[in-house]
């Protein structure tokens, strides 16, 4: 064992508080970033990615059909409109599908939304790609306005076969006091 | 140290200033009692609505405050300082130490506790009232849908971790540093072993549970995102950080709980402790595993099947060092010359009603079946088995054990006998029928329930009067001890007990080993 102190007393007490400010820190440096990195890398939590994708597929497959249900929630206490327009397409994997999301503010001023998105079942979400996404980014709307928000997205090739239908839900939440803040997906 | 001996200070000032660990943890003991009267008549007006169903004394709001304050109440003002108390009182006197390592801190981690309850209790008369999210306090119930309190309860928690983690490093200096010559690790009594297991527990995990509540506070107060999906965050990952807190914190509960009963039962079965190695790997490894099982409180937020199996199977682990614990405990009273003082009989009656507290822990473990009890009240009965007759009546036991060595004068001990009985006929009548209704699928935490389950929670409420009533008793009988108990002066209170603690004088003086006393090398662990 290192000696910090001559005292055996400091010595534990200096060892110890190291510990304890050490597994404070653990909390913030290790714990958190480490939570998101695993929900990423993993696809858990029905987490899709936060970033566009770049990628270009093999090639399309004609053989299957997959099942996407678009399904839209606002938060406790958001105002506005949101919602699909379709709520159910049939896509192949490896196609660049498009589809927009209606959006409109009842209220007077303006406001900023972010929608978080969520797939169901959680297994296909590191297969579902979304190249451009409304949800990529914080959207502003004036009062009284409305906006068609796009989504373009690619379902992999790779898809496990037993999966026929994927959800797509999107929470819409007012984060207009927070615009401007953290970086957000 | 002076050359003379002299007697603790008189007046307020004694307690205030002292630096004793036989006064600190005198305080430390009245003060988790005084929290567990003030955590027990909340629960009373728990059972009180639940009496009968529908809506009867209190309006659910407050329901909700009553059912917080009171896990909050019992698990960090009356179960866990209680046993900083006894660790107070009892490690130097079984180490052969003149003192804690660090008196001051002692001081300080003490006098930070009564302002911390007062100020958590004062929310009960706040606008928008105390706390209401449960002792586990999930985001966003406890971030965007608190109450204004609720950052009174993020500082309390804060100078709660801040107390037992000074606690602890006192603790861990004073087993490191200041046992007497010839005090191996291996010859330590097995409660100060579990104490120092727990106090590393405690030093690696407050600081979580910090951390956790820190983020709490940012994300109400400073706009941070943490638990909130809007900005990038996720509640989820609040249950993950107060887990890895909590698994641990249950363990830190319930290990010097072992570690008492480890004294009592050889005491009383006039048998060494059997299987004393295997007690202290049993618990290091209990320690270890608490670290890698919390998700098990989480298996319905839609883990992986992968990560329900691991959490499963770690989980399921745990039950062998139990087990091993269990079973070493029933080989010393195995053809032992068993006498049933009041000790004793909370001794076997832990032991009887924790292991049923860890069978249906074991239940719960299993992934799949907790979908069904998860939230329910079945959970609530598992975990008033360990806490209730685990930690509460060891911790019974040891203050009858005890109290004669502290103040000098003999307990009645035909009500310690009744004591335990209304206890033990109270406690199950009170929480084994919880475990009907809970997998008949009552949910916690309600204030109302379905005609089906009326019966039974009306036993539970009668139980649950009888052994709160029943502390009454006990807190007469200390202090009917205190005041005009039998004197006694014999060293060994208890014919069978063993230890350093029963070689100094009873009442046990103020300064005990300021000298350190001569630890036979021949002689096995205490």
């Amino acid at each position: 064992m290192i000696r910090i102190s001559e005292n055996a007393n400091v010595d534990t007490v200096i060892k110890l508080v190291t510990v304890a400010i050490g597994m404070f820190a653990f909390v913030f440096v290790v714990m958190v970033p480490l939570y998101d990195v695993l929900c990423d890398a993993l696809g858990i939590n029905g987490k899709t990615s936060g970033e566009a994708y770049s990628s270009v597929q093999a090639g399309v497959d004609d053989s299957r059909e997959i099942t996407i249900q678009f399904v839209a929630t606002n938060n406790e206490g958001m105002p506005w409109d949101f919602g699909p327009s379709v709520t159910v397409m049939k896509v192949n994997p490896g196609a660049v599908n498009d589809t927009v999301f209606h959006a409109r503010n009842p209220l007077p001023e303006a406001m900023v939304a972010q929608a978080i998105p969520s797939v169901s079942p959680a297994r296909a979400a590191e297969y579902f790609h979304k190249t451009e996404c409304f949800c990529f980014n914080q959207q502003p709307l004036d009062g009284e306005s409305s906006a068609e928000m796009p989504l373009q997205f690619i379902v992999d090739m790779d898809l496990p076969r037993d999966i026929r239908t994927i959800t797509l839900s999107y929470t819409i939440f007012d984060v207009t006091e927070m615009a401007g803040g953290v970086a957000v997906r | 140290m002076g050359d003379h001996h002299h007697g603790p200070a008189k007046g307020i000032t004694r307690w205030l200033f002292t630096t004793n660990h036989k006064d600190i943890g005198t305080m430390y003991l009245w003060f988790s009692f005084a929290m567990f009267i003030l955590g027990g008549a909340f629960a009373m007006i728990i059972r009180a609505e639940l009496f009968q169903p529908g809506m009867q004394l209190v309006e659910p709001a407050f329901f909700n405050q009553m059912t917080t304050l009171h896990g909050l109440v019992m698990v960090f003002g009356a179960i866990m300082p209680s046993f900083v108390g006894l660790a107070n009182w009892m490690i130097p006197l079984m180490i052969g130490a003149p003192d804690m390592a660090l008196p001051r801190m002692n001081n300080w981690s003490f006098w930070i506790l009564p302002p911390t309850f007062l100020m958590l209790a004062s929310t009960l008369f706040m606008e928008g009232g105390a706390p209401a999210f449960g002792w586990t306090f999930y985001a966003p119930l406890s971030t965007t849908y608190a109450p204004p309190s609720v950052t009174l309860f993020i500082f309390s928690v804060h100078v709660l971790g801040l107390s037992s983690i000074m606690g602890s490093i006192n603790i861990i200096a004073t087993v490191m540093n200041m046992r007497a010559p010839g005090m191996t690790y291996m010859k330590m009594p097995l409660f100060v072993w579990t104490w120092l297991i727990t106090a590393f527990l405690l030093v690696a995990v407050m600081p979580v549970l910090a951390g956790a509540v820190t983020m709490m506070l940012m994300d109400i107060h400073f706009g941070t995102s943490f638990f909130s999906a809007a900005g990038g965050g996720d509640p989820v990952l609040f249950q993950h950080i107060f887990w890895f807190f909590g698994h641990p914190e249950v363990y830190i509960i319930i290990l010097p709980a072992f570690g008492v009963v480890s004294q009592i039962i050889p005491a009383f079965s006039r048998k060494p402790l059997f299987g004393y190695d295997s007690m202290v790997y049993a618990t290091a490894a209990i320690a270890f595993l608490s670290f890698i099982v919390w998700a098990h409180h989480m298996y319905t937020v839609g883990m992986p099947v992968a990560g329900e199996l691991f959490f499963m199977y770690a989980t399921m682990l745990i039950a062998v060092p139990t087990g091993v614990k269990v079973f070493n405990w029933i080989s010393t009273m195995w053809r032992g010359s068993l006498t049933f003082e009041t000790p004793m009989l909370f001794s076997i009656g832990f032991l009887i009603l924790f292991t049923i507290g860890g069978f249906t822990g074991l239940m719960l473990s299993i992934a799949p079946a907790d979908f069904q009890y998860h939230d329910s009240y079945f959970v609530v009965a598992h975990f008033h088995y360990v806490m209730v007759a685990g930690a509460v009546f060891s911790m019974t036991a040891a203050i009858y054990y005890w109290l004669p060595k502290w103040c000098g004068r003999m307990y009645n001990e035909a009500m310690g006998k009744t004591h335990f009985w209304i206890s033990f006929v109270g406690f199950n009548l009170a929480f084994f029928p919880q475990h009907f209704v809970g997998l008949a699928g009552m949910p916690r935490r309600i204030p109302d329930y379905a005609l089906q389950f009326a019966d039974f929670n009306m036993m539970s409420s009668i139980g649950a009067f009888i052994y709160g009533a029943s502390q009454i008793l006990f807190l007469y009988n200390v202090i009917a001890t205190i005041v005009s108990g039998k004197p006694t002066s014999d060293e060994k209170v208890w014919d069978g007990a063993e230890g350093l603690e029963w070689t100094v004088a009873t009442p046990a003086p103020y300064h005990t080993f300021e000298t350190p006393p001569r630890i036979d090398p021949a002689h096995a662990h205490s």
